[in-house]
């Protein structure tokens, strides 16, 4: 499989975790493509934390609304049924336990569910914005990205290394090589990707795969 | 009881050393035209607390640019690059805090609350010199209010007793802001009169609000 073909699996597989109704949130990059290729059936209701549920795909060149961008800073939409709110209202949905599922990128997950996607000492400090109440309120959060990183070096470790955005949140990670479940027991791969074999996942992988 | 005033004289409010709190996400909902006032009359050494600091280029960017600001609260300062290389320089000082921990302490302090107990930030650097409290079996961070001396809005609509109206994304910081500071600026699209906005309508009660500033199309609010 090239490449391209396995992160559209990734993205596509991402969706696949969705029930009917839930409310998602969706991270910057890989995350934000799951909106696109949802099943048959399955509708989802998008949350953005800057203020607003019913998250529509981009607006079409020329009918942007300089008052409806989303958690990014992109032109977005609002769907019928869709409602805008201020932030303390949109932390409440997120703290309190109302948004189903967030879907996040991470630079390193842990075998204890523990992430890092905030910051690199010394190097990237953007801020964490609103990940860590995302990723401690949200019912279930996934983590989706490429397994290793661009320069090879492993990012599902036996310890996060870098700064964590929460500890012991993390359910599932699905990367390009395979479903990782988050267990008490350790991380279970559950499922590959088409060509790929859990040895190959494993030495891509600092922790122990069960 | 608000009163409608032009740009300079609610930026006039606005002196070295005072900590301001700004409405807007990345751009969108910032009141442009009072942050460009306040460039153009170089006002130095401000605390500033917002959800970030702009997109470089933008108004929001330019308090940082041309160097208004002594320290900076805010979530997220990624959009910025002028405020990392400040950071990174020791030229800035800036505070990261998780961006509903940020809202939930502007409206605590605007609610007349002293504190609230939140789960985020639990286990990383957020819990540093903060005290845990166990709840229920579920550990939490003790969270402090945070006020400022002035809050500057941007708002869709007012009428003339300061009641706001927002639009979409746009209202994010906004209403919250309008609760926790001693004088509350807001910059308008529409001005109207009373009863012309439905009291069902209303999301900023005209009581939290001083000054209405009426926003002028672009090529006059330009101050360079």
């Amino acid at each position: 499989m090239t490449k391209e073909a396995r992160m559209d699996w990734l993205v596509r597989r991402v969706a696949q975790e969705f029930k009917n109704g839930d409310v998602v949130n969706l991270g910057i990059g890989i995350p934000t493509k799951v909106a696109g290729v949802l099943p048959e059936g399955i509708k989802i209701i998008l949350q953005s934390e800057n203020g607003y549920l019913g998250g529509g795909p981009a607006p079409e060149k020329g009918k942007e609304d300089p008052n409806t961008v989303n958690a990014g800073g992109q032109y977005a939409t609002i769907l019928p049924g869709g409602c805008s709110f201020d932030s303390a209202t949109s932390f409440a949905i997120i703290r309190g336990g109302h948004v189903d599922v967030t879907v996040l990128g991470a630079l390193q997950v842990d075998e204890e569910g523990n992430l890092a996607n905030w910051m690199i000492p010394g190097k990237l400090v953007p801020g964490m914005g609103g990940a860590m109440d995302l990723v401690v309120g949200a019912r279930r959060v996934i983590v989706a990205m490429e397994h290793i990183a661009k320069d090879g070096s492993f990012k599902i470790l036996k310890q996060c290394t870098l700064p964590l955005t929460a500890a012991k949140q993390v359910n599932l990670i699905v990367t390009d090589m395979g479903v990782i479940e988050v267990t008490p027991q350790g991380l279970v791969l559950k499922e590959l990707a088409p060509g790929i074999t859990f040895e190959e996942v494993q030495a891509c992988t600092e922790a122990s795969l069960i | 009881m608000a009163q409608l005033v032009k740009t300079e004289e609610a930026i006039s409010k606005i002196q070295d050393g005072m900590t301001i709190m700004v409405g807007g996400f990345i751009g969108c909902g910032i009141p442009e035209q009072l942050l460009e006032a306040i460039c153009h009359k170089q006002v130095k050494e401000l605390t500033i607390i917002a959800n970030d600091t702009g997109i470089l280029g933008d108004a929001m960017s330019q308090l940082i640019v041309k160097r208004c600001a002594r320290k900076v609260m805010a979530s997220h300062i990624g959009t910025n690059k002028e405020t990392g290389r400040q950071m990174t320089a020791g030229e800035l000082e800036v505070q990261l805090v998780p961006q509903g921990t940020l809202i939930e302490q502007i409206r605590a302090a605007g609610s007349g609350l002293g504190g609230f107990l939140t789960p985020t930030g639990i286990g990383t650097v957020v819990e540093e010199g903060k005290q845990k409290l166990v709840i229920n079996s579920t550990e939490y961070l003790l969270e402090l209010p945070i006020r400022a001396d002035i809050a500057l809005l941007n708002a869709y609509k007012a009428d003339k007793a300061g009641n706001l109206v927002y639009r979409r994304s746009a209202r994010n910081f906004n209403p919250i802001i309008a609760m926790a500071a001693d004088v509350i600026i807001a910059q308008v699209d529409h001005i109207v009169e009373e009863g012309e906005i439905d009291p069902d309508e209303v999301m900023t009660p005209g009581i939290f609000v001083d000054y209405l500033v009426q926003k002028q199309p672009r090529e006059v609010s330009n101050l360079d």
